[in-house]
């Protein structure tokens, strides 16, 4: 199985790296972008199969190290082999 | 008094502050590899500046969850007096030991030169030696220096008294907050005032040949305090 997981700045914490690209997409005409906040996204191989116990292990490793949850969000997708 | 330097893959400070802290003493430093799980006894831990993991993820994350910071960990419960310069201070954040985070700087430069800091709180064993409200010169040296904390959590920390330095307007008038540090805040204490973290390095402002010892102030305070 695997996991994608999704890790994103909360609300109110600044991001100058989205808000670069957002001066940015501006300057190249792309008008009506409104607030751009980049994240990361990291993908993980599991060896286990059932969905319930792979969210369940995943989410611990979020927690753990994956996101730091002061200042981040995450998601998580699973993907079936 | 015996202090040890943690050494992480990465970290570049870590002689610097051995070199300052062995002169503030007048002794020996031990320096304690980070995939070590014992530690001698030790009345000061330090985690040095640099850039441990290549700051791969976030910054300090990696060594956060190394073998050594579980010790870390247990001797700061203990009551062991832990300080975190620059990246020691992103490693003790993502370890839990100290309140908030540290983002890339609001100007997504790295940020490399004096900057003017005031001493918040002088009642701690790490700034003993100053009077509150002194303002001190010592180099900044980061591109992740952002200091964020939730606006409920940052009004607790006041009240606590759990704020160690400010950057401030300097005598030359230069922008006074480096990095866009919530409240202009350098660096931070937890509840207990025994853990300090701060982006500053005051190593590299602990002899004369450094340009300034604004530093000298804060390792001779836990000289006195921890002797």
């Amino acid at each position: 199985m695997k996991a994608r997981v999704h890790v994103s700045f909360k609300n109110g914490v600044l991001d100058p790296q989205g808000k670069a690209i957002g001066l940015t997409l501006a300057n190249l005409g792309f008008d009506g972008v409104g607030d751009v906040r980049q994240g990361k996204l990291i993908e993980l191989d599991l060896a286990e199969s059932d969905p319930g116990a792979a969210r369940k292990s995943v989410e611990a490793m979020c927690e753990k190290l994956l996101a730091n949850t002061v200042i981040e969000n995450y998601a998580i997708e699973l993907e079936e082999d | 008094m015996k202090a040890s330097v943690i050494v992480f893959p990465g970290s570049n400070c870590d002689r610097d502050v051995q070199v300052a802290l062995a002169n503030a003493i007048g002794g020996p430093v031990d320096m304690v590899w980070h995939g070590d799980s014992e530690m001698a006894k030790t009345d000061l831990i330090v985690l040095p500046g640099g850039f441990s993991y290549g700051d791969y993820l976030r910054s300090g994350a990696m060594s956060a969850r190394s073998p050594v910071m579980r010790e870390v960990v247990a001797r700061a419960e203990q009551g062991v007096a832990v300080l975190g310069i620059c990246n020691g201070f992103q490693v003790l954040t993502e370890a839990g030991l100290l309140p908030g985070a540290l983002l890339p700087n609001a100007g997504l430069k790295f940020v490399c030169r004096d900057v003017q800091i005031r001493v918040e709180n002088s009642q701690t064993l790490f700034t003993n030696g100053y009077q509150a409200g002194q303002t001190l010169r010592i180099p900044v040296a980061h591109h992740d220096g952002q200091y964020f904390v939730e606006p409920d959590r940052l009004d607790e920390m006041q009240a606590g008294d759990q704020i160690a330095f400010r950057y401030c307007a300097g005598e030359e008038g230069r922008k006074n907050n480096p990095n866009g540090s919530i409240d202009d805040i350098a660096g931070v204490f937890n509840r207990r005032k025994t853990v300090l973290g701060l982006m500053p390095h005051p190593e590299r402002a602990a002899d004369a040949s450094h340009g300034g010892t604004d530093g000298q102030g804060l390792l001779n305070s836990l000289v006195s305090a921890l002797s």
